[in-house]
This record gives structure tokens, C-alpha cells and sequence, in this order.
């Protein structure tokens, strides 16, 4: 097993104010990890350093051993949390360019989703509900065989059975060698494929344990302790 | 299959739990195939890490065998997941008496409340 993320008493902020605050960790590969904590705590942040559209104001974060750059965005797939594709673009176009972007990309993977949705690639983009387009941005990051899925918010904006689906299909895609980082606030439909769970506090790493750690600490389900940490 | 999972307690553990009780109760035959770690994992909604554990534990405890490239089968013996089973029983048991006490029943009194038990 091998370190795939290394956080450096990390460090970023916008002008006074602190987004995170000297967070250290390492990640290893073939873990799925929950990013939690609520609003503002530094979820986005942290997830936007790890893939290179912020730099940090101090400290360091490595992918594979190696400083964030062309290298490591070759190994991170990232789905944002919101949509950053043209809605005037088809489905069939969309998969192109990212098969064109992206070396690792399986255009067969995706469309083999895509048809168990009953989505035609043929469709635009802006034709497709809010929901199904969400599950086209999820289908596109996983079809991608990278080392590193980080997954912001990827359950937020979808009804109960959407959700179902974004977790199957997580399961689905899991390469035993792969790590996923799912940000999320909402724990109690997550925590059952989690290996271990980071959260985050106003910027700082609070606590980072194996899903199972806690259950025998505390005897709470994470869902119950996250509530504990962060009751105001 | 359907899983009863209490998530203030660590899955692993509950996995083997209710993958025992089908093979002691014989739902499923000696060699019979199981369903693989992401089937169950995808099916359930569990991490596929916890399932493969689950699995390799049974399989220590000789419930279940794995058949390289081919998959999870049960064992030949069921004496093996009879007996993790009866180890369920007695632990659910001590819980049991152990609550019973807290409601200010002794053991005699637990065994004379269950003999007149009726459902």
C-alpha cells in the first residue's frame, strides 16, 4: 500500500482570512475517504489544492510523492461541485473531449453507463434534467482510471434514488488500487462505503480516523459523532 | 440478500455475522457460490474493502473458500459457521441477561420470566 496524498502543515488563506489552518495528513491508495464538515470549513479548499487551482499560502501537498503540477493532474480526476461543462455540447461530444484530454479516459466505460441511464449521447447537454446531468459529470470523472478521484459535493443537489446511484456507481468503478475522496455534509447516506473519515473545523483537521476506529471508540456511527463535534 | 446493519458498530463483523447465520441456517449448499466482494459491496451499499475483509475472515474461521480467479464459495463443513453462530447466541444472550439485570432481574428471574414467556 502506498502514500498517494501527503498534506505538510498546509496552510491557505484569502487575504486575513484563514481557509485552512497547518493541516497535516497522508491519504494511502486504495481507500475511500470522506472529506467532512460543515459549511465553510475548508472542504472546497483543501479539494482545490489537492488538484492545482489554488496553491498553498504555506506548507505543502503532494500526489504521489510529487508537488502539484501537469504530473499529478494527470493522476487526479476531479469532479467540482458544480458543472464547468458547455450545456450547448452532446453527450457523445463531451465524451470525445474528454477522451481527448485525457489519456486515461475509457470512452467504452462511459458509454456503458450512459445507456443503463437510458441517456442518448446524441442529447444536449442543457436538455438533461439537473439530476441526470449531475450523473453525467460523476459517469465522465469515473471513467477516467486515474489514482486519485476527488468528488466535491457529489450527492448534494440529487433526490434519495440519485444518490443510490452515485454510490453504486462509486462501488462500481472502485479500482482497489485507486484512492476516492468524497467531500460531503451529508454523512448518514455515505458513511457505509467509507474506509476513513477526515473532518474539518473552521480550516482545521480535527480528527482522522478509520470508519470502524470510531464505531469501536465512541460507539456512535459517524454520522452521530460528526453531529457531536460540530453541535453549536 | 437483505442486511440488517447497525451502524454505531464496526460492519465487518456484521457481515460475518449474517453471512454465518445463512450458511448455519443451510441457505445456501456446501461449495455453493457466493456472490462476489463487489456485488455484495455494490448490492448493499458497503465498502468494498470491509466486504473483502468480512470475507477473508470467514474464510480464516473456514466458513467460506476463495477459488483464485473464480471467486467465494461456502466450505464443505458447516459445523465451522454453526459454531460462530453459537458464539452469536451466547454473546446476544449475556447481552440479554446483562440488560435484564440493569432492569433488576437476577439470572433465576430472567430464566423464570423466559419459561413463562409467550409470544
Amino acid at each position: 500500500m502506498s502514500e498517494i496524498v501527503r498534506c505538510n502543515d498546509l496552510y491557505k488563506s484569502y487575504g486575513n482570512i484563514t481557509a485552512l489552518n497547518n493541516v497535516n495528513f497522508t491519504l494511502e491508495s486504495g481507500k475511500i475517504v470522506g472529506l467532512l464538515g460543515p459549511n465553510g470549513s475548508g472542504k472546497t479548499t483543501l479539494i482545490k489544492l489537492l488538484n492545482g487551482l489554488l496553491t498553498p499560502s504555506k506548507g505543502e501537498i503532494l500526489v504521489d510523492g510529487k508537488k502539484i503540477g501537469v504530473e499529478t493532474k494527470r493522476l487526479v480526476a476531479y469532479l467540482p461541485d458544480n458543472s464547468y461543462l458547455n450545456s450547448w455540447m452532446t453527450v457523445k461530444q463531451i465524451v470525445e473531449y474528454f477522451a481527448d484530454f485525457y489519456e486515461d479516459f475509457r470512452p467504452e466505460v462511459a458509454y456503458e453507463m450512459l445507456a443503463l441511464l437510458d441517456i442518448a449521447p446524441k442529447r444536449r447537454l442543457k436538455t438533461l434534467s439537473k439530476g441526470n446531468k449531475e450523473k453525467v459529470c460523476l459517469i465522465l470523472v469515473m471513467s477516467r482510471n486515474a489514482k486519485l478521484y476527488v468528488l466535491d459535493e457529489p450527492i448534494a443537489g440529487v433526490d434519495p434514488a440519485a444518490r443510490d446511484y452515485v454510490i453504486s456507481t462509486i462501488i462500481n468503478n472502485y479500482n482497489p488500487e485507486a484512492t476516492v475522496v468524497i467531500s460531503t455534509h451529508l454523512i448518514a447516506d455515505i458513511e457505509q462505503i467509507l474506509d476513513e473519515v477526515i473532518f474539518l473545523k473552521n480550516g482545521s483537521l480535527v480528527l482522522h480516523k478509520t470508519v470502524d476506529q470510531i464505531r469501536e471508540e465512541h460507539e456512535k456511527s459517524v454520522d452521530e459523532l460528526f453531529r457531536e463535534v460540530f453541535k453549536w | 440478500m437483505d442486511w440488517i446493519i447497525d451502524k454505531s458498530r464496526p460492519i465487518c463483523p456484521q457481515i460475518c455475522e449474517q453471512l454465518c447465520l445463512r450458511v448455519a441456517a443451510g441457505q445456501f449448499a456446501p461449495h455453493e457460490k457466493i456472490l462476489s466482494v463487489r456485488e455484495i459491496a455494490v448490492a448493499a451499499g458497503f465498502n468494498p474493502n470491509t466486504v473483502q475483509r468480512s470475507l477473508e475472515e470467514l474464510e480464516g474461521k473456514g466458513v467460506l473458500y476463495s477459488v483464485r480467479g473464480s471467486g467465494w464459495f461456502v466450505g464443505e463443513d458447516i459445523a465451522q459457521a454453526k459454531e460462530v453462530l453459537s458464539g452469536i447466541l451466547a454473546k446476544k444472550t449475556a447481552d440479554y441477561f446483562a440488560a435484564m439485570q440493569i432492569l433488576g432481574m437476577d439470572a433465576a428471574a430472567v430464566k423464570e420470566y423466559v419459561k413463562e414467556w409467550k409470544e
